[in-house]
């Protein structure tokens, strides 16, 4: 593979990754947000899963081609580990953070059974992050980004995202309200009061 | 409701001035003298005292009725019993969870030293290393009473044991399900006060990685007669078995409500007549908000485990409520209903929604809206609701309401026409541990 | 295998009923119903399926120990 070659490819496998990773976000807002579906609730699931994985894939096909590459000395070490990179510093790394908190989502979750329903929960909401940490990235390195397909590209990405995110607080709002009420209040005082010992 | 204690049996739980006065030692030890300290803090007094339990047929009071030997046998350890560091925790039930139960307020008053005695007794015949007297934190009365009555133990009492036992009185929130075993001990370890679910309730309660033993109050101070009179005493008062005498909280259509300490097996109509009828009886609600109703026919019922399970009733927290006749069963069942709904721990999605879902059935049956699905509806999630929680609580509530449409069938097909009875709408004769109105399932 | 959902646990995803559509049925508020304790043995994968689907883990099956284990809340589940 020439140069050119790779150069071109870690280009268009980071657009193709980045339209993943939104798919794969909108897809789990939808599963966690319970939105109606004529097919049932873990299909969609099952689908956001497999959709995860070949965005993955893609990060990696994206990450290696950039390595690989000569043109822009990016090393392997600054595929982890941020701010290592000579090319673009600040932008490189921010696709550097994006990768470990795909990482740590990852493996989280390839992990599921194994670790605590908190730890897992609160490794995936990293996810989230991991959004705004990929467009920064996309345009602030991207070259691609001066043409106008790819900033329509990017803004269908984020009013994607968007509308996922309203309808998802807007749904849970109402089902907040819906909720029958008791008397417990949704976190209770923890500690017991203690009033004399001996 | 005022806490009037009476004892038909002086000597035993309560002492003839019922539940007045304040912690006081040396009238306790007058009485009942002290703690045969040779048996128990002897080489066998472990083993001697659970067989002296076992032998007293002593059942739980805190609702389930478990044989209380079985259930010290789960923890006690024999021989060396735990090494330090993973000694039990011992935790004493006095949260009163059941708004129409006084006793265990009844029974601090009048008695806190038997109850110490008794959490002492079983904590050295446990080995453990922690008492916590659970009470609930509107209840500063208690509260202050058991800091009272430890006060006067920790200069009074001879050492009971040799290892260091730490007793701690704690407050806790007191929600309906908060008194619940599994409960109390996620409040004990700093979690939610929520029952938790046991697939398997053979394996003991853990607290920290080191079993814990929850008994309700009025258990340890029957613990505590045991140990001082015996079995046989213990047996001679009282059902066969269930023996020894029980404390019931009767209220409602009643001249006195109150806290009366009965011996099991008395005839529910004596001890109802003890707090004097209102008229003439309708009804009698059995056990507690999650127990059942029985007709004025089943007032003749023995006050006994199986005499009560022949008529679908339990002696639950020992509550017995009073209805006179023309007062409407249906609009009473509803108000616990909705009660029952907003006391859900909201953990579990049939108790969440299945008891709101049964209140709102309620009270429109108890409004006279007629409807022909209405009482098939109440009936099936009455069974869509049962045994499909993470404890009873919505159990009792389904037992409840099957109680109530079978003892006042006469009055629910009249109200399922349309006609509801003249005193659907009158006050309620239940006591409520806050306001209940109609339709705060839903907003 | 014996198969039993965690109510505490239980957010009433659904995604049980529609894996395990010959054992578990949903009530008018979303929540599973099982037909019987015991799987039959066409359905143990499905039903390993569905035990790996849920998003909160509130199916509990025999093999795996977590059935005869307690199971603590560690916190409130935000409503």
């Amino acid at each position: 593979m020439s140069q050119i070659d790779l150069w071109y490819a870690s280009r268009a496998t980071g657009i193709v990754a980045l339209v993943l990773l939104t798919a794969t976000i909108v897809l789990g807002i939808l599963v966690a947000g319970r939105a109606p579906s004529a097919r049932p609730g873990f299909a969609r699931s099952e689908l956001h899963r497999r959709v995860s994985s070949v965005a993955v894939a893609f990060v990696a096909l994206h990450v290696l081609t950039a390595v690989l590459d000569s043109y822009a000395h990016i090393g392997w070490w600054a595929t982890v580990v941020p701010f290592t990179s000579s090319y673009h510093r600040a932008w490189v790394a921010l696709g550097t953070i994006g990768v470990d908190l795909l990482l740590a989502v990852a493996i989280s979750s390839a992990l599921r059974r194994r670790i605590p329903a908190r730890a897992w929960r609160a490794l995936h909401w990293l996810a989230y992050l991991s959004w705004p940490v990929a467009i920064s990235h996309t345009l602030g390195l991207g070259p691609d980004t001066r043409f106008s397909w790819a900033l329509v590209l990017v803004g269908g990405c984020s009013a994607a995202i968007a509308g996922a995110a309203l309808w998802r607080g807007a749904s849970t709002a109402r089902a907040r309200a819906a909720r029958p009420r008791t008397i417990q209040p949704p976190r209770p005082s923890l500690r017991p009061t203690k009033v004399a010992s001996s | 409701m005022t806490v009037l204690a009476t004892t038909l049996h002086p000597g035993r739980l309560l002492g003839p001035e019922g539940a007045g006065g304040r912690p006081d030692l040396a009238r306790h030890l007058a009485t009942h003298g002290p703690l045969p300290a040779a048996e128990l803090w002897g080489p066998n007094g472990r083993q001697w005292l659970l067989h002296e339990v076992q032998r007293s047929g002593l059942t739980g009071r805190g609702g389930a009725g478990f044989p209380t030997h079985l259930k010290l046998r789960t923890v006690y350890r024999d021989g060396a019993g735990y090494r330090d560091g993973a000694r039990p925790t011992l935790i004493v039930n006095a949260m009163e969870g059941e708004p129409a139960s006084a006793k265990d307020r009844a029974l601090v008053g009048g008695a806190p030293h038997l109850v110490l005695d008794g959490a002492d007794i079983v904590a050295a015949v446990l080995g453990a290393s922690r008492i916590l007297i659970c009470v609930a934190d509107d209840r500063r009365t208690m509260a202050a009473q058991l800091a009272e009555a430890l006060a006067q133990r920790a200069s009074g009492v001879p050492a009971q044991t040799a290892a260091h036992v730490d007793r701690t009185i704690v407050t806790l929130p007191g929600r309906y399900t908060a008194g619940e075993e599994s409960a109390l001990v996620a409040s004990a370890s700093g979690r939610p006060g929520v029952p938790a679910f046991r697939p398997d309730k053979s394996r003991p309660l853990t607290l920290g990685r080191r079993p814990v033993l929850v008994h309700n109050a009025e258990t340890l101070a029957n613990v505590a007669l045991i140990a001082r009179y015996g079995a046989d005493w213990f047996r001679q008062l009282g059902a066969v078995e269930a023996p020894g005498t029980c404390l019931a909280t009767v209220s409602g259509d009643v001249e006195r409500a109150g806290v009366f300490e009965v011996e099991t097996g008395t005839p529910i109509s004596q001890i109802i007549g003890l707090a004097g009828e209102l008229g003439t009886t309708q009804a009698v609600l059995v056990g507690g908000y999650g127990g059942s109703w029985l007709p004025a026919a089943g007032a003749a019922t023995a006050y006994a485990p199986a005499a009560l399970r022949r008529v679908g009733a339990t002696m639950g927290a020992g509550v017995l409520v009073v209805l006179r006749a023309g007062a409407c069963g249906l609009r009473e069942t509803a108000r616990i209903a909705r009660f029952m709904a907003a006391e859900s721990a909201g953990q579990c999605g049939p108790c969440l929604f299945g008891l709101p879902a049964l209140a709102d059935d309620l009270e429109l049956l108890a409004d006279g809206a007629a409807s022909p699905d209405l009482w098939g509806r109440i009936v099936s999630r009455s069974a869509l609701v049962t045994g499909r929680g993470a404890c009873r609580h919505p159990d009792g509530v389904a037992r409840l309401v099957s109680s109530a449409l079978d003892v006042f069938a006469v009055d629910g097909h009249a109200h399922a026409r349309g006609r509801p009875c003249p005193a659907s709408h009158a006050p309620t004769v239940l006591q409520f541990s806050r306001p209940v109105d109609s339709g705060q399932g839903r907003r | 295998m014996k198969i039993a959902v965690d109510p505490a646990a239980c957010d009433g995803f659904g995604f049980c009923a529609g894996i395990l559509a010959g054992l578990v049925s949903l009530d008018e508020w979303g929540f599973p119903l099982l037909s019987q304790a015991s799987v039959p043995d066409e359905l143990r994968a499905a039903a390993r399926q569905a035990v790996k689907c849920c998003p909160r883990r509130a199916l509990l099956l025999s093999e795996d120990r977590r059935l005869t284990e307690d199971r603590p809340r560690r916190r409130r589940r935000a409503a």
